[in-house]
């Protein structure tokens, strides 16, 4: 393969993995809550997606809705345990994380579904073009096409959604309370239910996610998760370093798309350059440190100037 | 309006770290009462707000606000009826949201809150006639971020938006502690200012004596969480700060006010 189709896969990859970045960010940026159950839930919206399909035969546009309801019950149950029982934030996600690896493995009743043969979303959606052959490319380039696009309609339908959502009173109320949740309180708002809200709608796109990568890839896995909440914050960190300017809210959504879309194409080119698979987790975690790292290591650097002086 | 009765408050019971603060504490406040709170380090004014706010809860006694028992309700429950402002200008305020995304929170304090998008056209306006009367410059930055406000300004917003739904009481707990002399004492007759407009009850704290006198028609003082002195009218305004002293050291037994009360 050479190194064109390999990027050319990789921004395919980018737009199916940005509504799971979407939805971290959400959490990590906006309620200011580090939520790790979004693993599980990843994993529970492509479990869902896949079972529904193979062994009760849905349509895989309707496997979505509830791949995204689940997700959504999965974040409100770590905001019930982290503002009702009071169990740490981190905790609470965890719990909700190791409990859902269980839960899918009930759902698929074993570790992985295979979609082969199956008509996933991409393939319905293929089979209303025109084949491949007339169109002269490659049956998998029209794949990726198609992926592209099913990507870019969820994308901007989020976006959308989101842009909307936020804006409106109980949108700020969420944006407040991860800013000072005492002043919300103060303004007569009950930042618990804020917090619950806010974890249900991050985990309802995640598990959408988690349903649309499993109809582009063909399967479901109980681990597809694993690392989930890394690659979501690898997505938005690079988009946040590259778009530092964009202040307004739709664009530092696009800004996180934009950032999935370059990881795909960072893991894409360095495993062209021969880095081993099995390395790709500990890459993207020293990626996401370093990114992360970067308004502290710009504040020394500015310090050390002001020192020089 | 007010009716504290009886209040006790042990933080952290029976562990190594317990602490009796409020002790049979006992406060009436009449409509348009505008009363300075004083006292030293640790007497207990900022936990008596917070009772009153719904921050912690009493452990014995009870509290009505205008004939409504609130002892048990929570803080984002009895908001509607309270303004507040902090000690810490970062507290009032959300840094990283608009000014005027703060004020349309704030306005809509006590009311319910949906899907109707966060701000109007028509708030805007009266947020900038309000921005205005605070004399800073904000009218024009209504887009701006809080975090980049002075401490002043921040406070000072804080002030507005704790006013914006007029509330039956407000408290300030020492809100011009943190500022220099002269954003405090502007703050101040901000505050003094904003409490005969709206003829608004107000319970503020503070450390500055002579701030304690000069505003309000009542002023009392705690020691070890009991009002130990209450005093209104033409007595109060007849007041020096060497009287405040002197009742201090009568009550603590011969203790002397401790430094901050004595400078400020
Ligand atoms: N949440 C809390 N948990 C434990 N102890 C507390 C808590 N809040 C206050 N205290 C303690 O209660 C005592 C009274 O505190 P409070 O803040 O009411 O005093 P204050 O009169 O406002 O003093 P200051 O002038 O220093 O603000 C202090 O000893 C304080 O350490
Ligand atoms: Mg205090």
């Amino acid at each position: 393969m050479n190194i064109v189709m390999a990027i050319f896969g990789a921004v395919s990859q980018g737009l199916t993995w940005a509504i799971l970045a979407l939805g971290v960010y959400l959490t990590f940026r906006i309620l200011n809550f580090a939520d790790m159950s979004c693993e599980g839930s990843f994993a529970l919206g492509g479990s869902i997606s896949a079972v529904l399909m193979v062994n009760f035969q849905w349509n895989p546009f309707l496997t979505l809705i509830v791949s995204t309801l689940a997700g959504a019950a999965a974040g409100a149950v770590t905001g019930f345990l982290h503002t009702r029982l009071k169990i740490p934030a981190i905790l609470s996600g965890i719990l909700t994380m190791i409990g859902l690896y269980s839960v899918n493995l009930r759902v698929m009743g074993q570790a992985n579904t295979s979609l082969i043969g199956q008509n996933t979303l991409i393939m319905m959606i293929k089979g209303l073009l025109p084949e491949a052959k007339e169109l002269g490319i490659k049956d998998s380039t029209l794949q990726t096409w198609v992926t592209m696009g099913v990507g870019l309609v969820f994308i901007f339908a989020v976006i959308m959604i989101l842009y909307w959502f936020f804006g409106t009173e109980i949108g700020c109320c969420i944006r407040a309370t991860g800013n000072n949740e005492a002043m919300v309180r103060a303004q007569g708002v009950n930042t618990d239910k804020m917090k619950i809200l806010g974890l249900l709608f991050s985990n309802g796109l995640i598990g959408l996610s988690g349903a649309l990568v499993t109809q582009s890839q063909g399967y479901a896995d109980v681990s597809m998760g694993v690392g989930a909440i890394v690659i979501g914050l690898a997505s938005i960190v690079i988009g946040e370093v590259l778009l530092l300017r964009v202040k307004n809210f739709a664009g530092k959504l696009i800004a996180i798309v934009v950032g999935s879309i370059i990881y795909r194409i960072i893991i894409a080119v360095v495993l062209q350059f021969g880095l081993a698979t099995d390395d790709l987790k500990l890459f993207t975690a020293i990626v996401v440190a370093l990114a992360l790292s970067v308004p502290v290591l710009k504040s020394k650097k500015g310090m050390i100037r002001k020192e020089a002086r | 309006m007010l009716k504290m009765t009886n209040i006790y408050k042990t933080f952290n019971p029976n562990t190594v770290n317990e602490k009796l603060v409020l002790r049979g504490l006992n406060v009436e406040l009449k409509d348009g009462d505008f009363v300075t709170v004083i006292g030293g380090n640790g007497a207990g004014k900022s936990t008596m707000l917070n009772m009153i706010a719904g921050v912690h809860f009493p452990d014995q006694g009870s509290i009505t606000l205008d004939g409504e028992d609130i002892t048990g309700l929570p803080e984002h429950k009895r908001a509607k009826y309270l303004g507040r402002v902090f000690q810490d200008p970062m507290m009032g305020t959300a840094a990283n949201m608009e000014i005027e995304e703060n004020l349309a929170l704030a306005y809509r304090r006590g009311q319910k809150r949906g899907l109707n998008w966060g701000i109007t056209k028509e708030e805007k306006e009266l947020y900038v006639e309000k921005l205005k009367m605070l004399d800073l410059g904000l009218e024009t930055r209504l887009t701006a971020k809080v975090g980049l406000l002075s401490g002043g300004q921040r406070q000072a917003l804080t002030l507005l938006m704790a006013t914006l739904q007029q509330p039956k009481l407000l408290l300030l707990d020492e809100h011009t502690a943190a500022l220099d002399p002269k954003t405090a004492s502007k703050v101040l007759e901000l505050s003094e200012q904003i409490i005969a407009s709206y003829s608004l009850t107000a319970l503020m704290v503070t450390h500055n004596m002579k701030n304690a006198i000069q505003y309000g028609n009542r002023l009392i003082m705690m020691y070890e969480g009991k009002i130990i002195y209450d005093v209104s009218g033409e007595e109060k305004k007849n007041l020096h700060v060497s009287d405040l002293l002197e009742k201090f050291e009568k009550a603590s037994g011969g203790e002397f006010a401790n430094d901050r009360m004595i400078l400020s």
